[in-house]
């Protein structure tokens, strides 16, 4: 797995948005992949532009006001950026599927469950009616809703919070997609729903041999779940690698911020480190390092020089050229 | 709950620093509003119409005014626009001013253009005047629907409130001291029931003579949404034409009566907007530093429920004029001599064939100014939706 | 569902009750005294006040006007003062006359207002929606008669279309597809009048609409699934978007009598807005008052209806 061609490979991706202010550069040149069967997490916190991204992928950015402004999204060897609307609809749902965040405000009200589903699978497929009820029932009971039989004649508003995110898992798997892309599936869920999709997530992927693209701001999750991690802060990713990797020595201020702040049994007593400032908007980002105005280790060349990406090997990269010297040089 | 990013808009709500531009709220909308091209034009045509009727009327009132809309020339009936006069017909005091009849004349030989000039000041005062009323009446009763929507009315209040209609109807009708009783006794009525609200006696001690007074009936939101209920099922043309037709014509009575039968929609917006509003924290924060429940009301929440009740007012303006239009029309308009538009208009559907610029100068300039009135109401409805903002 | 309609129902018959009392209250506006009468107003004479004293009862107590006003009116004993013929029976006949019009005004209304709005709403800023708001801004702005003269002027003239009345006299002995043609072609300009203003107003409050739940996320949950646009607009946008207009619909029923007032004026339509009209011209109060009880119970009924079909629509509220 480790050497094989990689599934998705985004090069270099820059979308903008238009408005009133100017030009917000959501995204400012990111580069990330996903190999075949293996999860992937993007992290950031809100507004980096994690989320764009990753609709991206689907077509999904509203194109006025926001446009594609460069790069590359290769897909299996094709370029999606530039593709017609009739190519992406044969992507969605059938070869990449999108699990979002809010789960009863993404399923229609007025149909029920069973009418959503089968419609996933008709789009791409074509079978007839009976065959549609059971491979239904037996979606739903592969995402482990009981009494599957009834819960197809419900209407989404009958059915709980984590019932419906495992109904939208269910209706993203249908066609059996190759890459399943999850856009923060669990912030809106109980702490012990979430643990529950989280490993009927990993269970999943198992068996059906899926990529998954975890796009979270929640580290704790991360680390049960990816096996490669993308640190992104405000359109730019800052640090990338192996999770176990950027875990136990992040090479990044401000992943060391992030971790720094996650309340564990090591820091009891202790007041809570948090990084101080806010994020930028994204039309009037500061020049250079983006981070520096809240970097503890800010130089003048933060402040000048956009920051290259630093090797630390075995796909351990990090965007911090101070970082890099004082390691490198220790 | 975590926003995921969507549009540049919701990510300057969800950032904040300093280094983006800071603007007031009222630049901000102004700026969205100049955007929309349409309602410019809208509050241009508006204000030019604002502009001609204050002209107007100083321009044909008093006795001897500049443009004499009263003035009766039977030998110069329906004159074309743009027509010289007959001078050797016309004594020197008729002769209009300057030299032209400008619009035409009607059937009795009056100058359509100074007419015009005078119906715009009533046509004006009839919109404004009949909407200040509903919208004032909306927002009390929304208001007081929205904020005090749980507390309980109780038979007291209600019998209390009988007594004063029937003492005022008294009034009105000449049986003073009927009346006078009648209010003592409803407003003492009032006043203690008002009082036992507030102190919240214990009922136990009381005499059961006097205990019936308590008695809850419903709460406040449901009184006044049944009356917001009862006023709707009349449709509301229909019950401006009963009631004008059954009081004698006057504008003033016009005016009251549109005011009475529109404030309904006013009503409901604001309770609907102070129902949201109540529960937002910045209420909670005022009154847990002690600030009056009246002042909470109009300094704090007040102009927030504006919004949709301007939106409403502005298209009532025009919905008014178009009534009074239509009233004119069915012969209940504002009486003679007062010039309205809607009397012009409605004068001249007799010689539609032979002077139809009775009908169209009139016809054209109520379809302006309403249209006016409608799409800058429209373009203040797109600035104050959020929704339909991010959309753009 | 069951307790839904039930307490429904009560509310609007308790709504029912006060709309009596009002209704009833509004003789009362009149002077109630001979000396009372403002001798500046024409519309009420000794005479007239005498007759009302006497038909309304006026000399006895409040609460037994009250009750033997609507008994006479809902037994058809209100007589009408122009023609002392049944104000039921008349409301009837007219009602009938005024059925034809206001069908098909409501089907043009409501089956144009939807195409219109929706092509407006998914093709946004386009030519169509361009062209179409402007004719909807200026179809309500314009004041109806107006609009109406300048359809008839243009109309008459050009096309030789009878516009007066509901048929051309004397026709009815000829062949009845002849007298269908006439029907039909009366009925034309009316209803298209009273259709243009509807369409104008319902049709930006579809796009409007539209536009909400296309921005919803179940919107682009369909996208994502990679149903094709049709199933995304039709399917899913339109259903949910939909459902005030369930609402609306039951509210059409009042139009029966309230909208059609200055239209049937100016077409001489003999129709039930035309005959309340007609009856404050002429002071015929038992007509008016019985037209103003009559309206507000069919508003009742609209909104009844109203309820019902939102419970229909919306599976939220039935189950």
């Amino acid at each position: 797995m480790e050497n094989c061609e990689p599934l998705l490979s985004v090069e270099d991706l820059n979308i903008y948005f238009r408005s009133d202010d100017g030009i917000a550069r959501a995204v400012n040149g990111i580069s990330y992949e996903v190999k075949p069967a293996e999860t992937v997490s993007i992290v950031g916190e809100s507004g980096c532009g994690k989320t764009v991204s990753a609709l991206s992928l689907l077509g999904l950015v509203p194109c006025p006001p926001g446009e594609i402004a460069g790069g590359k999204i290769l897909f299996d060897g094709k370029n999606l950026v530039g593709c017609s609307e009739e190519e992406f609809r044969k992507i969605r749902g059938n070869r990449i599927a999108m699990v979002f965040q809010e789960p009863l405000t993404s399923l229609n009200p007025v149909f029920t469950i069973g009418d959503q589903i089968s419609e996933a699978i008709e789009v791409h497929e074509d079978l007839p009616g009976d065959t549609l009820h059971t491979r239904s029932v037996q979606l739903l009971r592969e995402v482990g809703i009981a009494s599957p039989e009834e819960r197809l004649k419900a209407y989404p508003h009958q059915l709980s919070g984590g019932q419906r995110q495992r109904v939208m898992i269910a209706m993203a798997l249908s066609c059996r997609p190759d890459l399943l892309i999850a856009d923060e599936p669990t912030t809106a869920l109980d702490v012990t729903i979430q643990a529950q999709i989280l490993n009927l997530l990993l269970s999943l992927q198992q068996s059906h041999s899926m990529a998954i693209l975890y796009i979270t701001h929640d580290l704790a999750v991360v680390s049960q779940v990816a096996r490669r991690i993308y640190v992104m802060y405000s359109g730019i990713i800052m640090e990338q690698g192996e999770t176990d990797r950027v875990f136990q020595s992040p090479r990044h201020p401000y992943t060391r911020g992030l971790l720094a702040s996650l309340p564990s049994r090591l820091k009891r007593g202790i007041k809570l480190p948090s990084i101080p400032g806010m994020v930028p908007d994204p039309a009037h980002r500061p020049g250079g390092c983006p981070f520096h105005p809240r970097c503890r280790l800010v130089k003048t060349s933060c402040r000048e020089a956009f920051p290259e990406m630093c090797d630390y090997g075995n796909g351990h990269l990090s965007r911090c050229p101070i970082l890099y010297h004082e390691t490198k040089g220790a | 709950m975590i926003k995921t990013a969507d549009t540049p808009r919701t990510w300057n709500e969800t950032l904040d620093t300093p280094s983006s531009p800071g603007r007031s709220r009222l630049e901000e909308s102004w700026r969205l509003f100049r955007t929309n091209r349409l309602a410019l034009i809208g509050l241009g045509i508006f204000l030019i119409f604002f502009c001609v009727a204050l002209l107007g009327v100083f321009l044909t009132s008093g006795s001897n005014p500049v443009f004499d809309p009263a003035l009766v020339r039977l030998e110069e009936k329906l004159r074309p626009p743009l027509s010289r006069p007959n001078l050797d017909a016309l004594t020197p005091g008729k002769v209009p001013t300057l030299g032209v009849y400008l619009f035409g004349t009607d059937d009795l030989g009056r100058d359509i253009f100074s007419r015009m000039l005078q119906g715009a000041w009533v046509s004006l005062t009839v919109g404004f005047v009949a909407v200040g009323l509903s919208v004032l009446i909306g927002i009390a009763m929304g208001g007081l629907a929205g904020y005090f929507g749980q507390a309980r009315v109780t038979f007291g209040h209600l019998l209390a409130c009988l007594l004063l209609g029937m003492g005022s109807t008294w009034l009105v009708a000449g049986n003073k001291w009927l009346a006078i009783v009648l209010l003592l006794t409803g407003g003492a009525l009032l006043y203690i029931s008002l009082q036992d609200t507030r102190s919240g006696r214990n009922p136990a001690k009381e005499n059961l003579w006097l205990s019936w007074r308590r008695l809850p009936i419903m709460t406040v939101e449901t009184l006044i949404m049944r009356v917001v209920d009862i006023m709707l099922c009349f449709p509301s043309f229909f019950l401006i034409l009963t009631v004008v037709a059954i009081l004698p014509a006057s504008m003033y009575n016009i005016m009251i009566v549109i005011g009475l039968t529109s404030w309904m929609g006013a009503a409901r917006f604001v309770r609907a907007e102070f129902l949201s509003l109540r529960e937002q924290d910045f209420v909670t924060a005022a009154r847990a530093l002690g600030v009056g429940k009246l002042r909470i009301i109009f300094r704090h929440m007040m102009p927030n429920a504006l919004g949709p009740v301007l939106v409403s007012a502005t298209i009532g303006i025009a919905s008014a004029i178009l009534t009074e239009a239509g009233l004119s029309f069915l012969g209940f308009g504002v009486p003679p001599p007062h010039a309205t538009w809607g009397n012009i208009l409605s004068d001249g559907k007799n010689f539609i064939f032979d002077a139809p610029w009775l009908t169209f100068i009139p016809g054209f300039a109520i379809l302006i100014v309403v249209l006016s009135f409608n799409l800058f109401g429209e373009g203040l409805r797109d600035i104050l939706n959020p929704k339909l903002r991010k959309r753009s | 569902m069951l307790s839904f309609i039930g307490r429904s129902f009560i509310q609007k018959l308790v709504t029912l009750f006060f709309v009596s009392i009002v209704s009833f209250l509004i003789i009362h506006l009149a002077p109630g005294k001979p000396s009372q009468i403002d001798p500046m107003n024409p519309k009420f004479t000794p005479e007239i006040l005498e007759r009302f004293q006497k038909e309304f009862h006026l000399d006895k107590p409040l609460y037994i006007q009250y009750v033997l006003f609507y008994k006479d009116l809902l037994t058809g004993k209100t007589v009408s003062w122009k023609d002392n013929q049944s104000v039921l029976k008349k409301m009837w006949d007219r009602f009938l006359n005024s059925l034809p019009l206001f069908v098909v005004g409501t089907l043009l209304t409501w089956t144009l207002s939807f195409p219109l709005g929706i092509r407006s709403a998914i093709f946004r800023g386009g030519a169509f929606d361009r062209t179409v708001t402007f004719f909807s801004y200026l179809l309500i702005s314009i004041p109806g008669f107006f609009f109406a003269y300048m359809l008839i002027i243009f109309v008459v003239t050009r096309f030789h279309v009878p516009v007066i009345g509901m048929e051309t006299f004397g026709l009815a002995t000829t062949a009845w597809t002849s007298v269908a043609m006439d029907r039909v072609w009366h009925l034309l300009l009316p209803s298209i009048l009273g259709a243009t203003g509807g369409i104008a107003v319902l049709s930006r409050y579809v796009k409007s609409q539209m536009l909400e739940v296309e921005g919803q996320d179940y919107v682009r949950t369909a996208v994502a699934k990679g149903l094709p646009p049709e199933k995304v607009h039709y399917k899913h946008a339109l259903r949910n978007a939909l459902l005030p207009f369930a609402t609306m619909f039951g509210l059409i029923l009042p139009g029966l009598i309230g909208g059609s007032v200055i239209i049937e004026s100016i077409f001489s339509w003999p129709g039930m807005g035309r005959m309340a009209y007609e009856a404050i011209l002429a002071r015929d109060y038992p007509i008016i008052l019985t037209v103003n009880f009559i309206s507000a119970v069919l508003v009742l009924a609209g909104t009844f209806l109203s309820d019902i079909l939102y419970l229909l629509a919306d599976p939220r509220i039935r189950l």
